[in-house]
C-alpha cells in the first residue's frame, strides 16, 4: 500500500468513524434544510478543549473555512500535522483555553465525520453521494445549533471564524442573534461575490471533468478523481495568496534546476509547490464535499434572505469584531465595510480591523501581530462586559 | 490642595488637556462616539469615569489596531464621508477633538455630528490666538507654534478657524452653543467671562458644545 493510498483510507475510517466526539440527531431531530427537506439521521463530529464553566457562560464555538475541519488545536488524525489555528487557539492564546470552553464542529456537507455525500445513507447503505440535498451556510450553522443545544449551551460567549468561517459567524449572529454575546468575522463577507462563484465554478468543473468522478458515484466504481480535485485546489489556492506573497516567495526561481527544461515538467517552483498542495490536499479530502461546501458559499448572501444587511442586524445586541486583510483579493475589506456600515447604521456595537499584510486571504491563518492583539483585546473586553472571571489576566 | 481636575490631569500621557475637560462635559452612561479618535485615549476615559458607551471613528490604522486592541470599540473610516452612513440620533454626543482644522468639509462635519448626535463637541486650536497674529504680522511667514508645529508644506491642518469664525459658523448652520470654554496657553480654562473678542485673543484651544438649533 503506497503512503497516499493509506492516507486516503485514513480518510475514509474519518468520514464514518471520527476521531472526534459525535453528536448523533436521529428521527426525532430532523434537521430542516433551506432545499426543503429535513435530514434525518445526521451526525456531527466536534472538537472541544477547555472546560466549560458552571453557568455555561464561556463557550467559544469556532467555525472552520471550505476545506478546514474540527481540528483546531490538535495534532491532525490523518496528515499528522498540527492543528489549524493553533496560532490563535491554546492556553494563554488570544481565544484562550486555560479561560474559555473552546467547540469547533465539521461543517455539514464535510468529510470529516459531520454528514456529509461521502457518509453512509442510512436508506440505501451506500454513501450519499450527490443524493444529499444541497446544503447552505444557513444549514450549517442550524446543525451546529443543534449541537450547542445537545451540549447544554444558551448562549456562545463567542462565534469566530474566517473566510466561510466568517460567513457562519455572520449567519449565526443573524440567526441566533440572543445566542451570540460576541462575534469575529474574519476575512469574510455577508454573500459571496460573482468573481468567487467564478473561481468556485472552475474548481467544481475540474472536479466533474475527471472521468473518476462517475457523475458523482466514484466510490461505486473503486475509484476517486484525484486529478480533478487537485486541479480545483490548485486554483483556489492561488486566490488564497496574494501577487506580491509570490513574487517574495518563489518569483520565477526554477525548481532543483539550472534551467528550463523545455518541457512541461515543473519547471517553476510555484508549480511544484501546486502540485504539493494539491496531491496533499487529495489526501484529505472528498471530491463530492468539495462541490458541497463551495455550492453552499455560493449560495450565501444575507441580504437576500432578510430584505438588506441592515435588516439582518436590526437591533442586535451581539458585539462585533470584523476583521479583514489588506491584500485579500478574495474577500477584500470592502466586503467587510459593507457588514461593519450595516452594523453601524443598526447602532450595533461594532469595531472594525484592517491589518496590514501582503500575505493575501490565508493571512486569517497565519502569525499577524494585529490580528492576535486585536482578537485579544475584544475577547477580554468581551470578558469583562461578561462577567467572566479571569478576564484581566 | 490640588483639585480632581488637576490630579487627573497630572496623570495623564499626554498634554491633551482638552480631552479632560470634554470627559466633564460628558453625562455619565450616555452613548458617545468620538470622531478621529486616535489611539483611543478619550475613548478609556470616557469608558472609566463616565461610564459611557463609547464608540470611535480613526483614519489612521495603527490608530483602529491600538484601540481594538484596548477592547474599544472603534472602525477604520473618515469624518467627511463615513458619518452619513449613521442614522440620525444614534448618540447623545459625537465629539470632534482637534480634528475639524484636519477635515476637508468642517461645516458639512458639523452638520453631519449634529444630525447624528443630539449633542456636537467640538475642540480645536484658535487661529485667531495673539501669537499666531504676532508671527504672521512680525514675521510675514506662516506661524509654527508649540501646539501647531507644522510647517505650511506638511501640515495636516487644512481647514484652521478661529473661535470667531465658529462662532459664525454655528449661526450659520443654525447651531445652539450650549457651553463654549477657552483655554489659554497652560492649558487651563479661561475662568472669567469675556467677550468673544478676548477669548479670541488669549485662547489657545477652544471647547464648544453644540446642540441643534430649535
Amino acid at each position: 500500500m503506497s503512503s497516499s493510498e493509506a492516507a486516503s483510507d485514513l480518510r475514509l475510517r474519518e468520514v464514518d468513524a471520527p476521531q472526534s466526539q459525535v453528536a448523533h440527531f436521529g428521527a426525532d431531530q430532523p434537521l430542516s434544510m433551506d432545499a426543503g427537506v429535513d435530514l434525518s439521521p445526521f451526525t456531527i463530529a466536534y472538537q472541544t478543549y477547555g472546560t466549560l464553566n458552571a453557568d455555561k457562560s464561556n463557550a467559544v464555538l469556532i467555525c472552520h473555512a471550505l476545506t478546514g475541519d474540527q481540528h483546531v488545536a490538535n495534532v491532525h488524525p490523518v496528515t499528522g500535522k498540527p492543528g489549524w489555528w493553533e496560532i490563535m487557539v491554546g492556553p494563554g492564546k488570544p481565544i484562550d483555553t486555560d479561560r474559555y470552553f473552546v467547540i469547533c464542529s465539521n461543517v455539514l456537507g464535510g468529510c470529516m465525520g459531520t454528514t456529509g455525500p461521502a457518509s453512509i445513507n442510512p436508506a440505501t447503505g451506500r454513501p450519499w453521494g450527490l443524493d444529499l440535498p444541497v446544503v447552505t451556510i444557513r444549514d450549517m450553522v442550524r446543525a451546529q445549533a443543534m449541537l450547542i443545544d445537545r451540549l447544554g449551551i444558551d448562549q456562545l460567549f463567542c462565534v469566530a471564524g474566517g473566510s466561510m468561517g466568517g460567513m457562519q459567524v455572520l449567519q449565526w449572529a443573524a440567526s441566533y442573534p440572543q445566542r451570540v454575546f460576541s462575534a469575529m468575522p474574519i476575512a469574510a463577507a455577508a454573500r459571496h461575490s460573482s468573481q468567487n462563484i467564478a473561481f468556485h465554478e472552475v474548481g467544481r468543473q475540474a472536479v466533474m471533468a475527471d472521468p473518476d468522478w462517475r457523475a458523482g458515484r466514484y466510490f461505486d466504481h473503486g475509484v476517486r478523481p484525484l486529478k480533478g480535485l487537485a486541479v480545483a485546489r490548485m486554483a483556489a489556492h492561488i486566490t488564497y495568496l496574494s501577487d506580491e506573497a509570490l513574487q517574495r516567495k518563489f518569483g520565477r526561481k526554477l525548481q532543483n534546476r539550472a534551467a528550463p527544461t523545455f518541457s512541461f515538467d515543473a519547471d517553476f517552483q510555484i508549480e511544484s509547490y501546486l502540485r504539493h498542495q494539491g496531491s496533499s490536499f487529495v489526501a484529505r479530502f472528498d471530491a463530492n464535499s468539495y462541490l458541497y461546501v463551495t455550492r453552499a458559499m455560493d449560495y450565501f448572501d444575507i441580504a437576500e434572505d432578510y430584505g438588506s444587511l441592515a435588516k439582518a442586524f436590526k437591533g442586535t445586541r451581539t458585539r462585533f469584531c470584523v476583521v479583514s486583510f489588506t491584500s485579500d483579493w478574495l474577500f477584500p475589506t470592502s466586503e467587510s465595510r459593507a457588514v461593519v456600515h450595516a452594523l453601524n447604521a443598526g447602532g450595533a456595537a461594532v469595531s472594525f480591523v484592517e491589518v496590514d499584510t501582503d500575505k493575501g486571504h490565508d493571512a486569517f491563518l497565519l502569525d499577524e501581530p494585529d490580528l492576535l492583539a486585536a482578537t485579544r483585546g475584544f475577547l477580554d473586553s468581551a470578558a469583562r462586559a461578561r462577567g467572566l472571571m479571569g478576564a484581566a489576566r | 490642595m490640588a483639585s480632581v481636575f488637576d490630579q487627573e490631569r497630572a496623570a495623564m500621557s499626554a498634554a491633551r488637556v482638552d480631552l479632560l475637560l470634554i470627559s466633564q462635559m460628558v453625562e455619565r452612561g450616555a452613548r458617545v462616539l468620538d470622531v478621529g479618535c486616535g489611539d483611543g485615549e478619550l475613548l478609556r476615559l470616557l469608558s472609566e469615569t463616565r461610564d459611557v458607551d463609547a464608540r470611535g471613528i480613526e483614519l489612521s490604522q495603527r490608530g483602529v489596531n491600538d484601540c481594538v486592541a484596548k477592547g474599544l470599540f472603534v472602525i477604520q473610516g473618515d469624518a467627511d464621508t463615513d458619518l452619513a452612513d449613521y442614522p440620525d440620533d444614534a448618540f447623545d454626543y459625537v465629539i470632534l477633538s482637534q480634528t475639524l482644522q484636519a477635515t476637508r468639509q468642517p461645516r458639512r462635519v458639523l452638520e453631519q455630528m449634529l444630525r447624528i448626535g443630539r449633542r456636537a463637541i467640538v475642540s480645536f486650536p484658535n487661529f485667531g490666538h495673539w501669537r499666531i497674529r504676532w508671527q504672521l504680522a512680525t514675521r510675514g511667514r506662516m506661524p509654527v507654534t508649540k501646539n501647531l508645529s507644522y510647517s505650511w508644506y506638511d501640515t495636516p491642518n487644512i481647514h484652521f478657524c478661529t473661535i470667531r469664525d465658529f462662532v459664525a459658523t454655528t449661526e450659520e448652520i443654525n447651531a445652539h452653543i450650549e457651553r463654549a470654554v477657552a483655554l489659554d496657553s497652560a492649558g487651563q480654562p479661561m475662568r472669567f467671562s469675556a467677550p468673544w473678542w478676548v477669548w479670541n485673543m488669549f485662547g489657545e484651544q477652544a471647547v464648544f458644545v453644540l446642540e441643534r438649533g430649535r
